[in-house]
């Protein structure tokens, strides 16, 4: 079932109100990859990731995920959402909103418990959040609650991860905690979309890039795809200012 | 004993609103919670035409009815576009006009009292006894909110991990397969049904403070949600005993004093919570205040 590929679109559309937000997108992701999908506002990367994910309705094409529906794959299958989609507020803890993510393993009446507390704990941990699980959500600040996001995803336990702009608003120090959680996960063999929008680390960051503006414009592995032509038929105009972050030199993280 | 069936009353109707107004509150619906209690009068107008008599299980059934066509004809205005406030100002004021007209054209041949509907007589809740075989069981509207309340604590007792998750993240509980949709009518209908359980009580108005207050008081004095739901049942059953014995001190409207009573709470726990309160947040700014910023 691992075998096949994690993630493959095929001819995906999808439309807000008959205005057309995705147009016939298809590709294939490779297993094991890091992939940044990139493109200007409004070019439907969050939307991608959320017809995949089921939240909303397609109108055309399909989605396989190891071969399956997403439906059948779900637990195999982590997410991590926009910071600002949730209420901060909600009275609840770290820890609790961990818990979460282990909601879906659970089924209709079992309740969380001993074992999902002490497997939070332990995601919680990998993010460098340990010492914070009893905290309010609303005190922690924009950093720690991502990290609280990733960890909750952690908690999924799955292969396949999505992840809204993980990076939107958080300081320099947690975005390399945050990558070099993304690269223990893929050396793990999982494989993480990554919805991104700091096209000056994409070399630095990404294995694999999707070019999305409506329409897919390219798809592939950095070096090859990451081009100023490609970046331009992504974003229009402004080449000049494009082509800074393509010649950016590949480095490693640390 | 009059005194102890009116209190009991008022908790139960605290209780199972108080449990409901959380989530509502949570997923900032508070006037949702307002548009259902308004808009199941045609129901109850409708189940009191068709049957001609106060039978409650007709009118919880109308009444509920009810209730779920207020929400959905809300999604569906607001999904033609139209700004989420003003559907449910269209829906709700549309719907309980047309329980007014009703009510009051057949008023002449139907025992069914506007004012009643509106703002409940709790006091004459204890000579309205459910007759069981012969034997006198109290009174019935005890025996339909402490049914309401069983079946509100049975579905938030059993799904408390699916409503809490929907109202935090509805877009991991779809992710991970929670049926978000389900459940936001299985609120709306509890909501609904404890609602109509309460009209004969306290009234379509008041309700809703029995919805909202006691609520938004608990969210303002802990930080987890199942502390809040105790809180809230915690404190609907003093404004209900409170309320009762200030209505008798001063001679008043039953149902109008325990909601007084509820608001004088959150007054107090709105200046006062240590967690959320202005005394609070200030001692907290002045403490911060106090510590010299460093200069780098």
């Amino acid at each position: 079932m691992l075998n096949s590929n994690p993630l493959q679109v095929n001819n995906l559309t999808v439309a807000y109100q008959k205005k057309p937000v995705l147009n016939a997108v298809s590709f294939v992701i490779p297993s094991g990859k890091l992939i940044g999908i990139l493109g200007p506002n409004g070019a439907g990367k969050s939307t991608l990731l959320k017809a995949v994910l089921g939240l909303i309705p397609i109108v055309d094409g399909e989605v396989k995920i190891y071969g399956g529906s997403y439906r059948e794959q779900r637990k195999n299958v982590g997410y991590v959402p926009q910071r600002e989609s949730v209420d901060w507020d909600f009275p609840t803890n770290a820890l609790d909103v961990v818990m979460m993510g282990r909601y879906g393993h659970l089924g209709w009446f079992r309740r969380p418990g001993a074992s999902e507390r002490k497997l939070a704990t332990e995601c919680l941990d990998k993010v460098g959040m340990k010492d914070y699980a009893g905290r309010q959500i609303s005190q922690l600040s924009g950093g720690q609650q991502q990290r609280v996001f990733l960890a909750r995803a952690l908690a999924q336990n799955a292969n396949l991860y999505f992840m809204d702009e993980p990076f939107a608003g958080v300081d320099a120090t947690t975005e390399k905690a945050i990558i070099q959680l993304l690269h223990d996960l893929k050396n793990q063999g999982k494989t993480v979309l990554v919805v991104h929008h700091d096209l000056s680390t994409v070399r630095e960051y990404f294995d694999h890039v999707i070019l999305l503006n409506g329409d897919l414009v390219a798809e592939g592995p950095t070096e090859v795809t990451f081009t100023p032509e490609n970046l331009q038929k992504t974003y229009g105009g402004r080449l000049a200012l494009l082509q800074d972050f393509v010649t950016v030199p590949v480095g490693t993280v640390q | 004993m009059g005194d102890f069936w009116i209190i009991l009353t008022g908790s139960l109707v605290a209780a199972s609103c108080g449990i409901l107004g959380c989530f509502l509150i949570l997923r900032k619906m508070a006037l949702i919670g307002d548009a259902i209690s308004h808009s199941v009068l045609p129901g109850i107008a409708i189940a009191f035409l068709i049957s001609g008599s106060r039978d409650s299980f007709l009118m919880l059934l109308g009444a509920s009815v009810f209730g779920l066509i207020t929400v959905f004809l809300i999604q569906l205005l607001q999904r033609g576009g139209l700004q989420g406030d003003a559907s449910i100002g269209i829906v709700f004021t549309a719907l309980f006009a047309i329980g007014v007209i009703l009510i009051s054209r057949n008023a002449s041949n139907i025992d069914l009292d506007l004012d009643c509907v509106l703002f409940g007589e709790i006091a004459y809740v204890q000579w309205d006894t459910l007759i069981l075989n012969g034997y006198d069981m109290g009174p019935a509207a005890v025996w339909m909110l402490g049914g309401t309340l069983l079946v509100v604590l049975a579905a938030v007792g059993l799904f408390y991990k699916q409503f809490k998750l929907c109202a935090f993240d509805p877009a991991l509980a779809a992710a991970v397969g929670i049926p978000v949709a389900l459940f936001h009518y299985l609120l709306m209908g509890l909501v609904s049904l404890s609602t109509v359980a309460s009209f004969e009580s306290v009234g379509a108005i008041l309700v809703v403070g029995m919805l909202i207050v006691p609520a938004s008081t608990a969210y303002l004095l802990t930080d987890r949600l199942s502390t809040m739901l105790v809180y809230s049942v915690i404190l609907g059953v003093l404004c209900s005993a409170g309320g009762y014995y200030a209505a008798k001190w001063i001679d008043t409207s039953i149902a109008g004093s325990m909601i007084t009573v509820a608001g004088i709470l959150f007054l107090l726990a709105f200046i006062f919570s240590p967690l959320h309160g202005l005394v609070a947040r200030f001692a907290k700014r002045r403490r911060l205040k106090r510590v010299p910023m460093p200069l780098n």
